[in-house]
């Protein structure tokens, strides 16, 4: 095994309790494991919350957090992510400021060459939406920023992953 | 756990006690706000637990402990590295028969002392930064490390990286994630000690090791761990007295000096006779683990041994032991220093004594290096405190006044004694390993 950083993800299942994401990050953070992103929501079960994690962690920390996670009383089951096929996918919003008809157009162009979508809009700004996979999402932001310097305003919610059926991005 | 409403208390109890005292057992806490306190509702305790996060091992991987097996015959230097777990899982007998089986030594941590008796042939010690000559040089020398329920932590591992260097390592732990988290291991094996121990001793032969055997056995005569040249009343002196005129009591420790030279000397033939805080180290620990000692077993001696630091750290509960008439045995070993950080201060900081001596005054001269007889006098008075407490104090600092001493506390049937032995102040625990250097690199003192 090997020291050198890779990006995982691990899919917990939860106690959809109060305290429990505090539990979970705690954990996380009080063993200095550095998240990239945590997703938590209700599943079908509303007793339970499916969390993803992100991680750019070595292999042997990674059996760490692996291990923390499965002895946490409130934790159900701990499903690596790492190695087998999964559809990953996070939402970023990426709202475009200071437009002028020419860069309207642009940002309406980007959206379509890209396959993202634009859900609003006014005079001077637009609004895209991008569901894509964390890299993917990276590439978007560094483009509309390269296109539109100071002028972008982000927000992003973290990879949500789930094990795949018959065909997969991994 | 938090109770946030009634109906569910019932379930949480029943589930605390549940993971308190299975796998690797451990406080829990539940968090009981007033208004649950004060519902009323029914006295149905549930019968069982199924909680879906919590599923504690119960079986051997008996794949893993073949391979264990196998690795350990074809060892030329085994050695048995035996932490708290086996302790706690009660596995005291079949650990010895384990031993005796294979022929293969034993050194323990401070958790695991007394895993098999101290006394036995094959015993050489506990390891670590206080630990033996024989038992760090062993692990310094094996080729297989067979360790069971300890954790590696860093008082017993010294520079990591040259730990067991040359020793393929087998690790048996019921926590999954205390195997390979400070060391790497060859084979790790999931499961309870004692039933790993019972499926090892199906398997196990004797092994032809004697000249390594008695290699260790060597060590262990030629450096024993002593301070005889320390005179007067010595912490050894005292934990002796015990050894010889108590048949098997309950021994607990504060956190300090006191509980390294009780680890270092304390004679011990069964389970659970030792109870010292060794994972966080909580000075305090003593004298309260004392008085739960004393109420589980009433028919029991049980001794308290503390230092004059740890021991004022729950004071208060001389009014507990008193109020519940326990006649208990505190050993107050009293250098008038936080002596372990003094020790650390003399040996590391250049003697530059920080708020460590319990003699100090505002008023002393700044970088007073030594305790002289101009010192201030002493506070508390440990036999007066006793007495405020109407419980029974006796000061002694000759080892002749042991046995006066001793017989003093035992003559109080219902009530503690504290028997404050005044000891040289700038006694120092030795062999020990600065922390960063290999095991076999100690100050013998």
């Amino acid at each position: 095994m090997g020291m050198e950083m890779k990006k995982r993800y691990i899919s917990l299942y939860v106690e959809n309790r109060i305290g429990v994401l505090a539990k979970i990050s705690g954990l996380l953070a009080g063993k200095s494991y550095n998240m990239d992103t945590l997703t938590v929501g209700e599943t079908e079960d509303p007793t339970v919350s499916r969390m993803t994690i992100g991680l750019t962690i070595d292999d042997i920390t990674f059996e760490q957090v692996k291990k923390q996670l499965n002895r946490c009383v409130v934790v159900i089951k701990v499903m690596d992510f790492s190695e087998i096929p999964i559809h990953k996918k996070e939402l970023l919003f990426i709202k475009v400021s200071g437009c002028g008809e020419k860069d309207k157009a642009e940002v309406f162009r980007i959206a379509q060459a890209f396959g993202l979508e634009v859900i609003d809009y006014d005079k001077r700004r637009v609004l895209v939406q991008c569901v894509k996979t964390e890299s993917a999402n990276n590439d978007m932001i560094r483009l509309f920023n390269q296109t539109f310097p100071s002028r972008i305003e982000t927000v992003r919610g973290g990879s949500v992953a789930i094990e795949a059926i018959s065909t997969s991005e991994q | 756990m938090t109770v946030r409403t009634r109906e569910e208390l019932p379930r949480i109890l029943k589930e605390a006690f549940y993971i308190a005292r299975t796998g690797r057992p451990g406080p829990v806490v539940v968090d009981v706000p007033k208004v649950i306190q004060q519902a009323l509702g029914p006295d149905e305790y549930p019968k069982e637990v199924n909680i879906r996060g919590y599923k504690p091992n119960e079986s051997v991987h008996m794949g893993q402990i073949k391979k264990a097996v196998s690795m350990l015959k074809k060892a030329k230097r085994p050695l048995f590295l035996i932490g708290g777990g086996v302790n706690i899982s009660g596995a005291n007998a079949e650990m010895k028969e384990l031993a005796e089986r294979t022929g293969v030594p034993v050194i323990t941590t401070i958790m695991g002392k007394g895993a098999i008796p101290t006394s036995h042939e094959l015993y050489m010690g506990n390891i670590g930064i206080h630990g033996s000559y024989a038992a760090n040089h062993a692990v310094a020398e094996c080729d297989v490390l067979f360790s069971i329920g300890t954790r590696f932590n860093d008082r017993i591992t010294g520079k990591i990286e040259e730990f067991a260097k040359d020793a393929k390592i087998i690790h048996i732990d019921v926590d999954a994630a205390s195997i390979s988290k400070n060391i790497v291991v060859d084979i790790p094996i999931v499961a309870d000690a004692k039933l790993a121990i019972e499926k090892l001793l199906d398997e196990v032969p004797k092994l032809e090791i004697q000249a390594w055997t008695e290699q260790v056995r060597g060590w262990k005569k030629e450096h024993p761990i002593t301070m005889e040249n320390y005179e007067g009343l010595t912490p050894e002196k005292i934990i002796r007295y015990i050894n010889e005129h108590f048949e098997r009591p309950i021994i607990t420790t504060d956190v300090g000096q006191n509980q390294l030279w009780a680890t270092q000397y304390i004679e011990l033939e069964g389970n659970r006779q030792f109870l010292t805080s060794g994972g966080l180290g909580t000075m305090g620990y003593g004298f309260p683990a004392a008085i739960g000692a004393k109420l589980g077993n009433p028919d029991t001696p049980v001794i308290a041994i503390s230092g004059d630091g740890g021991m004022q750290m729950n004071i208060q509960e001389l009014a507990t032991a008193v109020t519940l008439e326990l006649p208990l045995i505190l050993v107050v070993l009293n250098n008038g220093y936080l002596g372990n950080v003094r020790q650390w201060q003399e040996l590391f900081y250049g003697k530059r004594y920080s708020s460590t001596c319990l003699r100090y005054r505002r008023s002393c001269e700044r970088r007073c290096q030594d305790s002289r007889e101009a010192c201030p006098p002493y506070t508390p008075d440990f036999v007066k405190l006793a007495e405020s407490y109407d419980a029974y104090g006796i000061r002694i600092s000759k080892p002749e006044e042991l046995k006066e001493a001793f017989d003093y506390a035992l003559s109080h049937k219902n009530a503690p004694t504290i028997i404050e032995c005044l000891i040289e102040p700038e006694a120092n625990v030795f062999p020990m390993v600065p922390t960063g250097n290999t095991l076999g690199d100690m100050i013998l003192g």
